[in-house]
């Protein structure tokens, strides 16, 4: 299979015009749209007003189990929405750099565990775990864009199993099975920021800037030469665009907004072990991510609202130990049956409810889904 | 590649390996052989196993990542089997039967309906697995299930010469690889099935025109490549132990083999099974601690320098 299918394959409907996204060579740019954004709807503000009012009704169990795990988790999968919808790659070591991100928040801040902490100020060890994480996303992409397709999913599992492994029998950095325990969140401004509420607004507010971040950066030149690169690399190379360095820099990106994830989820979970990085889990952000919907970035947050609550949920229908059965069936379900997602059903059933003049319903659905989701269908150069 | 620059990288390989394997000798000659005959079994189990990947994978472009939770079944079928009837034989045609069936149910059932679609496949096969593992950790327990070897080839082999004795159940697996690697070789390149198969995956359309029933074709091969996963599951039940979570550590070898070996091709699984066993079993005995670093290096030391594998050829 060549690289084009497999990239027609990921891009779910008929291939997109690609926007250049740079001005015509000598003579005048095109006027363009001013439109920064995508238009504000009434439905934005309302699921806004949702998310900022919602620890003032829901109980702390919701706001901190459901919420706050759930936009922790969404940020993890966002990066690999971002990779797979917009650059066409799969990636299943996203959860190794959010892991890596969080050992390395705990390993340098402070942490219960003795004589493995550095025991520096919090900020410092953040943006350390964020570096290191940024950079081992680079190294990772580095490898696997000379892949493609499959072989860049079996890439990035062989690397994430490789460094859980690592983490499980190294015991001077990683400290082995127990990994580190006790990895909390500062207390700053009088304010504790592990308590339900606080941290609900932290990880709301991380969230909220990582969507805006790549809903924003799908509209810049890299991110619409990013697409182009997934639904024709020969011809984007063609072009002059360098296609591995677009690539291998869509990995660091996505390792920024990963390790973001990971810092938040390792506070979340207060600690951090080689559990965390483990098969499960990297199996898990894809199940998030294709749950959702690869098409437009809020699919990986509507994953991770679907899998936190079947998470917490399903096993009072089934039992405790079922959830892997749960969540197994309803991945495949939505896999045989949805195109896309969540939002391929949603897209589905817009389609149906409108009646747009002379087009079919699909059509309809269609283009409306692409004013929303891409800049490229919106302003076709 | 040049001739020279053949010569140049074997020998940058070579005479580390070739060195450090001399030191090994000469500092602990029974360690070393006794690791060696250690790696290269257990390459043999990965060899049976991965090699049903790279069939099904190499030559359908179908992706199964649930090659490794009919390993898992296989090996616990195989179990039961092997309790009930008391016969290793019977265990090792109940184990490849099982796989068989169910890898043809997913076969008829999901990849025909989606030929081409990588990532639908994956994503399927991903849930498969998912489903499978907990199935069976349902049905059978997290327990460890150890089988033990036939009569006839219980206990140690005495008498030989440096390592003095070795398992003969472990010497067995030697030549049952290399056996199964030949047959699998001959079905391919000398049968007029394998040729079938060769020729659907080159050009399917003009396969089906020449009259052959191409469904009927591609369902045995899978099958086949299916079987093997479970034929492995049988053979490592002994050799290792049956519990949940070996489903992803083979897959995960049978992953490292073809990726190291190249895709699709027999030999080149032999060859990544070969590699892949002898460095875990010797970073195991030499450097415990980092024994899946050397798998990763190697990995990545393969991929820098030939992304298709060792013995891969273009898609």
């Amino acid at each position: 299979m060549s690289a084009a299918n497999w990239r027609g394959a990921m891009n779910v409907q008929t291939p997109r015009p690609v926007a250049s996204g740079r001005p015509p060579a000598g003579g005048t740019p095109a006027p363009r749209p001013r439109r920064f954004t995508n238009p504000i709807r009434p439905r934005h503000i309302l699921v806004l007003a949702f998310l900022l009012a919602y620890p003032w009704f829901a109980p702390p169990f919701f706001t901190f189990q459901i919420g706050a795990q759930a936009l922790a988790l969404g940020l993890i999968a966002l990066s690999l929405t971002f990779l797979a919808g917009a650059g066409g790659m799969i990636s299943l070591a996203q959860m190794t750099v959010a892991g890596l991100t969080g050992y390395m928040v705990a390993i340098f801040g402070t942490a219960a565990t003795d004589g493995v902490t550095l025991g520096w100020p919090w900020w410092l060890a953040v943006l350390i775990g964020i570096a290191v994480g940024v950079a081992a996303a680079t190294f990772i992409g580095w490898l696997s864009v000379r892949t493609e397709g499959i072989y860049t999913i079996m890439i990035t599992l062989a690397i994430g199993v490789a460094f859980y492994y690592l983490a499980l029998q190294n015991y001077a950095v990683f400290n082995g099975f127990q990994g580190v325990q006790k990895v909390f969140p500062p207390t700053l401004a009088g304010v504790y920021w592990r308590a339900p509420t606080p941290f609900y607004y932290l990880t709301l507010g991380c969230a909220l800037a990582g969507y805006l971040f790549v809903v924003y950066l799908l509209r810049t030149p890299f991110g619409i030469a990013l697409q182009g690169i997934r639904d024709n690399p020969r011809r984007m190379h063609a072009l002059g665009f360098n296609v591995t360095a677009h690539r291998v820099a869509a990995y660091s990106v996505a390792g920024v907004i990963a390790a973001v994830g990971g810092v938040l989820f390792t506070w979340y979970n207060g600690l951090v072990t080689p559990g965390s990085v483990g098969t499960g889990w990297l199996i898990n952000i894809l199940v998030i991510a294709v749950l959702g919907g690869l098409r437009h970035p809020v699919g990986a947050f509507l994953g991770a609202i679907v899998f936190v609550l079947l998470q917490n949920f399903a096993i009072d229908v089934i039992d405790r130990e079922r959830f892997n059965l749960v969540i197994g069936v309803v991945f495949l379900v939505i896999v045989l049956f949805s195109r896309d997602g969540l939002l391929g059903w949603w897209a589905a059933l817009s389609a149906r409810m409108s009646t747009h003049r002379g087009e079919s319903p699909w059509t309809a659905a269609r283009k409306r889904s692409y004013a929303r989701s891409s800049p490229s269908a919106s302003s076709p150069s | 590649m040049t001739r020279f620059w053949r010569g140049f990288w074997t020998l940058l390989i070579g005479i580390p390996i070739v060195a450090l394997a001399a030191w090994g000798l000469q500092d602990n000659a029974r360690l070393f052989v006794i690791t060696f005959l250690n790696g290269l079994t257990l390459a043999s189990l990965y060899f049976i196993v991965a090699s049903g990947f790279t069939l099904v994978f190499g030559l359908m472009r179908n992706v199964n990542l649930a090659h490794g939770s009919l390993y898992l079944l296989g090996g616990y079928l195989g179990f039961y089997t092997a309790q009930f009837t008391g016969s290793w034989l019977f265990a090792l045609a109940a184990g490849f039967a099982a796989a068989a069936v169910v890898g043809l149910a997913m076969q008829v059932s999901i990849f025909r309906f989606m030929p081409g679609q990588d990532l639908r496949q994956t994503l399927v096969t991903i849930g498969l697995s998912i489903v499978i593992a907990d199935l069976l950790m349902w049905a059978i327990g997290a327990q460890v299930h150890q089988m033990s070897p036939p009569a006839a080839l219980d206990g140690p082999l005495r008498g030989l010469p440096v390592i003095r004795a070795y398992s003969t159940y472990r010497l067995t697996l030697l030549p049952i690889g290399i056996a199964i690697g030949v047959a699998l070789w001959l079905f391919l390149n000398r049968t007029r099935i394998g040729m079938m198969i060769r020729a659907g995956v080159d050009d399917r359309a003009m396969l089906a025109a020449a009259g052959v029933n191409v469904n009927l074709v591609f369902a045995t091969t899978f099958a086949i490549g299916a079987g093997l996963a479970g034929f492995g599951g049988v053979i490592g039940a002994v050799e290792l132990s049956m519990v949940p979570g070996e489903d992803t550590r083979l897959l995960l070898a049978s992953l490292v083999v073809v990726i190291v070996g190249g895709m699709g091709s027999v030999v080149g699984a032999a060859v990544g099974a070969a590699i892949l066993g002898l460095a875990e079993t010797y970073g195991l005995a030499y450097a415990p601690t980092y024994s899946v670093v050397f798998t990763f290096v190697i990995l990545v030391l393969v991929l820098a320098f030939r992304p298709r594998g060792i013995l891969g050829r273009p898609a």
